[in-house]
């Protein structure tokens, strides 16, 4: 039997002067110094710096900014103020709008199916390191191309038109959606895949049994995030690549007609259904969790 | 005594979790297909022209855009856009984050401003977020022409738009705690925003402005294929008049580009979290 032997424990030192330190004037500092606070400024400093740097440098090309600023003001009046259809009818709008989305959501399920699989090979907790760094890459490099690039390259291949566009707006949004799905996989419980690894489950019976349950809610969260994104994307891309779809008629009644009335009223239409489409998303989200 | 043990041995809500789960899955499939269906047939989109564009156009991209002499010899010329590009997302950016800042202070809950005043500012934001940029590139292209300052009102405002709805959020999720500490020592506005707000969130802050650069360089490719500014303009110019090879080197420097910025702001991001 062992005996236990209470030593004198020295007192706590309550030498406040070695935790306290003051400034110059005589103040006592309340924050303390720390990596992550250097960080921020240095940041800070270097986010500014390029700002105004930029502003600098800028070819502004001797624009007169007063009149620029006026007569924007006046048109942005006429836009929001005085909506009206002159070259399209309303059924039409509705009918472009309807391929945008169409367009949108196309490439959210071929990326969303994309990325499922992409997910499962670059997820830290289930995929080989190696075939996950090199998936991370590639998914990486696909992502650094913006959108409307991927589009205009397909446009070459498969000429102007919703293959095009839909293969373009599927490259970014698998992309994305691998990061996001890897991040959802990777944020389970271990014990779970290990349970069923240990019952002697294949890999597919994992995947299907354990993985795809316990992050399905996430991944559909993420999913309607990015059909969001698509939409403005298909959007975006039917203005600048003439693939069709409202922004098409957006880039025509700007930049074509020059008609400020009807791309208010084209724009309003783009509102609306961007603000329905946010519930529903939310909506959806609310009864998936 | 029988009947118990059947029930504790056989607990009826345990298969029917299994059937539940079965049948939303077959639900969603069925939605899924449906949706992909109807699209299709809307957009007529050609499945399985689509598959065969896609080793078409990565058998063009590799021998069409591979940079020749002529197109090194553009270099300077892409690089000039390029950081042109660059500088304007990250102006564009901050600028907007420093405004979409002091502006959503009025709208959350945590500075505890008239109701009314956070209303309003959730509904202009919210106005700023739902008109896509490109529709503010197009109102801008009247009166701005094709100038550097077009882009950067367009991103500006939705990168406003957003952020302010992105930092009402994290104000009121990171700071509620420390912000009623400060109020219970009787701390003014000022200095609650200051000595609270702005240390407790400034990490999130940045963490989302960095990730909005990466978003508006992408972003400001497309403005400038639409207002001819900027490397987007540059690729466009190539593009049309098919010198590809310098088109494939405008893409490669994109890609460097907005590859090192993502490196850069994860290093930095996981400093500051």
């Amino acid at each position: 039997m062992s005996e236990f032997v209470i030593t004198e424990q020295a007192p706590i030192s309550l030498d406040i002067s070695k935790y306290m330190h003051r400034t110059r004037d005589g103040k006592i500092k309340t924050a303390a110094k720390s990596k992550s606070g250097l960080a921020i400024k240095t940041t800070m400093f270097v986010l500014l710096t390029l700002t105004i740097y930029g502003f600098l440098t800028f070819d502004y090309k001797d624009i007169d900014m007063a009149k620029a600023v006026v007569g924007t003001w006046s048109n942005i009046k006429v836009v929001f103020g005085q909506p009206m259809l002159t070259y399209n009818t309303f059924p039409g709008a509705l009918n472009a709008l309807l391929v945008t989305f169409s367009l949108g959501a196309l490439a959210t399920i071929f990326g969303a199916i994309i990325a499922f699989f992409g997910a499962l090979l670059c997820a830290k907790n289930i995929a080989n390191p190696t075939v996950a760094n090199v998936t991370k890459s590639f998914v990486a490099f696909i992502r650094a191309v913006p959108t409307i690039l991927w589009v205009l390259i397909f446009t070459i291949s498969a000429g102007l038109g919703s293959v095009a566009a839909v293969i373009g707006l599927t490259f970014h949004s698998a992309g994305y959606l691998v990061k996001a799905y890897a991040e959802s996989i990777e944020e389970m419980d271990a014990g779970t895949i290990e349970a069923l690894k240990a019952s002697g489950a294949s890999f597919w019976q994992t995947v299907f049994q354990a993985i795809l349950p316990s992050s399905i809610s996430r991944m559909t969260a993420w999913t309607f995030l990015r059909f969001e994104i698509n939409f403005a994307n298909a959007l975006a891309v039917g203005a600048a690549a003439g693939v069709g779809g409202i922004g098409f008629d957006l880039f025509m009644a700007g930049n074509h007609y020059f008609d400020l009335r009807e791309l208010g009223f084209i724009t309003y239409v783009v509102v609306v259904a961007v603000i329905l489409l946010e519930m529903l998303a939310t909506r959806i989200k609310a009864t998936v969790r | 005594m029988d009947n118990i043990v059947e029930k504790v041995l056989k607990p009826q809500n345990q298969t029917s979790v299994f059937i539940k789960r079965k049948r939303t899955f077959t639900l969603a499939f069925l939605g899924v297909a449906a949706l992909f269906g109807i699209s299709a047939a809307i957009t007529n989109y050609d499945v399985i022209d689509g598959f065969e564009s896609i080793p078409k156009a990565a058998y063009w991209m590799a021998r069409n855009f591979i940079p020749d002499e002529k197109a090194w010899s553009r270099l300077p010329d892409i690089l000039a856009k390029l950081s042109e590009t660059a500088l304007v997302s990250v102006a564009v950016t901050v600028c907007a984050a420093i405004c979409a800042f002091f502006f959503s202070l009025l709208g959350t809950e945590t500075t505890k401003t008239a109701r009314w005043l956070a209303r309003t500012v959730r509904i202009v934001a919210a106005f700023f977020r739902n008109v896509p940029d490109v529709v503010w590139a197009i109102l801008l292209l009247f009166s701005f022409g094709q100038n550097i300052l077009t882009g950067f009102f367009a991103l500006f405002f939705a990168t406003f738009g957003l952020l302010t709805r992105t930092f009402i959020e994290t104000i009121d999720e990171v700071s509620a705690s420390c912000v009623e500490a400060l109020h219970a020592t009787g701390a003014t506005g000022l200095q609650t925003v200051f000595n609270g707000v702005i240390p407790s969130s400034l990490p999130e802050i940045i963490s989302w402005v960095l990730y909005m650069i990466e978003t508006n360089i992408r972003a400001s490719t497309l403005i400038g294929v639409l207002t001819a500014t900027g490397i987007g303009y540059l690729f466009d110019l190539y593009y049309k008049r098919m010198d590809y090879s310098s088109a494939g080197l405008v893409v490669t420097s994109i890609v460097i580009l907005v590859i090192t910025i993502e490196m850069l702001s994860n290093k930095t991001r996981k400093v500051i979290m």
